[in-house]
């Protein structure tokens, strides 16, 4: 479980996240949308520790996120998490990619890594492309190794930061098949998105952020189909 | 015709030299490599603490080679260290190299994105897994083209150790021109020497290169 506690965040004097609280329920998928700049990224990279908080706190299974006692390391194994830029590691084969970190962090012995690394990846459907490298691969298909990278690590929650943003049209619909089939399998899963179909479709709840707040929350069809505030109205409109 | 006195012992001689200047350039890359290597992480990791290193730095990189040598040696003589030339050659050469690797490493470094080092700390590994495993092979790649050139211009730079009495390639050159006078014939041929010595590392930097290039 996730408990976000009144947090802020605050790039200098820009203060971009204003006192958030939010639970996330193990097996939940949790969608946040909103405009840029709303905090709503930031929010996600404080969930495992890669951006520092100025107040408040976030728990993940209990474990304060933000406390210097905390092992980030042991903790982000839990955490998987898939970034708007994919990221793929350009000079480690796809296969590798999923690798790495398995061997690294986890020590896995090469064998082990190698099955979890098939397995993973044919899941999202690479498995013709386990000894390509990423630049030989489209976006989509980045994006898909990006997911496995992350699920081989076998995390119990996934955090997607825009993670179709930078996907050409005809490619965002592979990477949100794969995040449904995710859903699916009763993963808890936090989204960043700005794909509100998506949202309604696999989302328990869906998060408006609005100026560093939640300005509205609730079940897809009470946020998304009946706002009951004007600006989330407005913003659902905007982007339609 | 075509006569000279150049006697095969005289070629002896400039190979003896030429294997000298490899000795001072291979030692004098590796001491600069492993320096440039942990000041330019240094310099990469801390950037505003290590502006006075990069001062320092600065004074290796603009003092003339030449008089750095000077410098070196009499040194040696007035701390009464009583280091071999060979050694004093070395170091000194190797301290010029780390002024230079050092940011041809720091710029290897910069040049990684910073999503990526994020993307492979969010997946859970430490710093140091991810220096290892990420920044520096792709910081490598960056870097590789210039640690060439370096190592190409410190072979060249080793003739001037001359200056403290090494018998390397261009100064056995020297002695046989003063025997036999004939010049030209012999600087062509140390510039020969050079040519190929320089061409062979570089072929064998391409071929690394290439095989970088077939995968990224």
């Amino acid at each position: 479980m996730i408990n976000i506690h009144q947090v802020h965040k605050s790039f200098g004097e820009l203060e971009v996240v204003k006192g958030v609280s939010l639970d996330v329920e193990k097996g939940e998928v949790l969608s946040i949308i909103g405009g840029s700049g709303s905090g709503k990224s930031t929010l996600l990279m404080c969930i495992n520790g890669l951006e520092s908080i100025q107040g408040g706190s976030i728990k993940v299974d209990g474990v304060d996120v933000h406390n210097p006692k905390t092992d980030l390391n042991l903790l982000r194994q839990k955490i998987g998490i898939v970034f708007q830029q994919w990221n793929a590691f350009p000079h480690l084969t796809v296969m590798e990619n999923v690798m790495l970190a398995p061997r690294k962090v986890l020590g896995r012995s090469r064998q082990e890594a190698e099955e979890e690394a098939v397995r993973q990846l044919k899941h999202v459907g690479l498995g013709e492309k386990l000894n390509v490298f990423p630049t030989k691969l489209s976006g989509g298909q980045q994006q898909r190794m990006a997911i496995a990278r992350a699920l081989a690590m076998s995390p119990d929650y996934m955090l997607f930061d825009e993670a179709t943003s930078a996907l050409d049209p005809q490619l965002v619909g592979e990477v949100l098949d794969t995040m449904r089939m995710l859903a699916e399998d009763g993963m808890t899963m936090v989204l960043v998105t700005h794909e509100i179909a998506f949202a309604r479709e696999v989302s328990d709840r869906v998060a408006f952020f609005r100026q560093g707040l939640i300005h509205e929350i609730g079940t897809p069809d009470e946020v998304i189909r009946n706002p009951s505030k004007p600006e989330t109205a407005a913003f659902l409109k905007s982007i339609k | 015709m075509f006569e000279t006195s150049f006697t095969r012992t005289d070629f002896l001689i400039l190979l003896n030299g030429a294997w000298l200047t490899l000795q001072l350039t291979f030692w004098a890359v590796l001491i600069g490599t492993l320096g440039g290597i942990v000041l330019g992480w240094l310099r990469n990791a801390q950037p505003r603490l290590t502006i006075p290193l990069g001062w320092l730095l600065d004074v290796f990189r603009t003092v003339p080679l030449l008089i750095q040598f000077v410098l070196a040696n009499s040194l040696n003589s007035i701390l009464g260290l009583h280091w071999p030339i060979m050694l004093i050659g070395c170091v000194t050469l190797g301290l010029y190299c780390s002024a230079y690797c050092t940011d041809i490493v720091r710029s290897g470094l910069d040049a990684v994105s910073p999503n990526l080092r994020r993307a492979a700390r969010s997946l859970g590994m430490t710093y140091w897994q991810e220096l290892f495993n990420i920044s520096a092979p792709l910081a490598t790649r960056v870097a590789f083209p210039s640690w060439l050139n370096m190592t190409l211009a410190a072979m060249k730079d080793t003739a001037l150790v001359m200056w403290l009495g090494l018998a390397e390639l261009l100064r056995s050159s020297q002695y046989i021109i003063t025997r036999i006078q004939e010049p030209l014939l012999v600087l062509c041929i140390v510039g020969l020497i050079y040519y190929v010595m320089s061409w062979a590392i570089a072929w064998c930097g391409a071929r690394i290169e290439r095989r970088w290039n077939t995968n990224d």
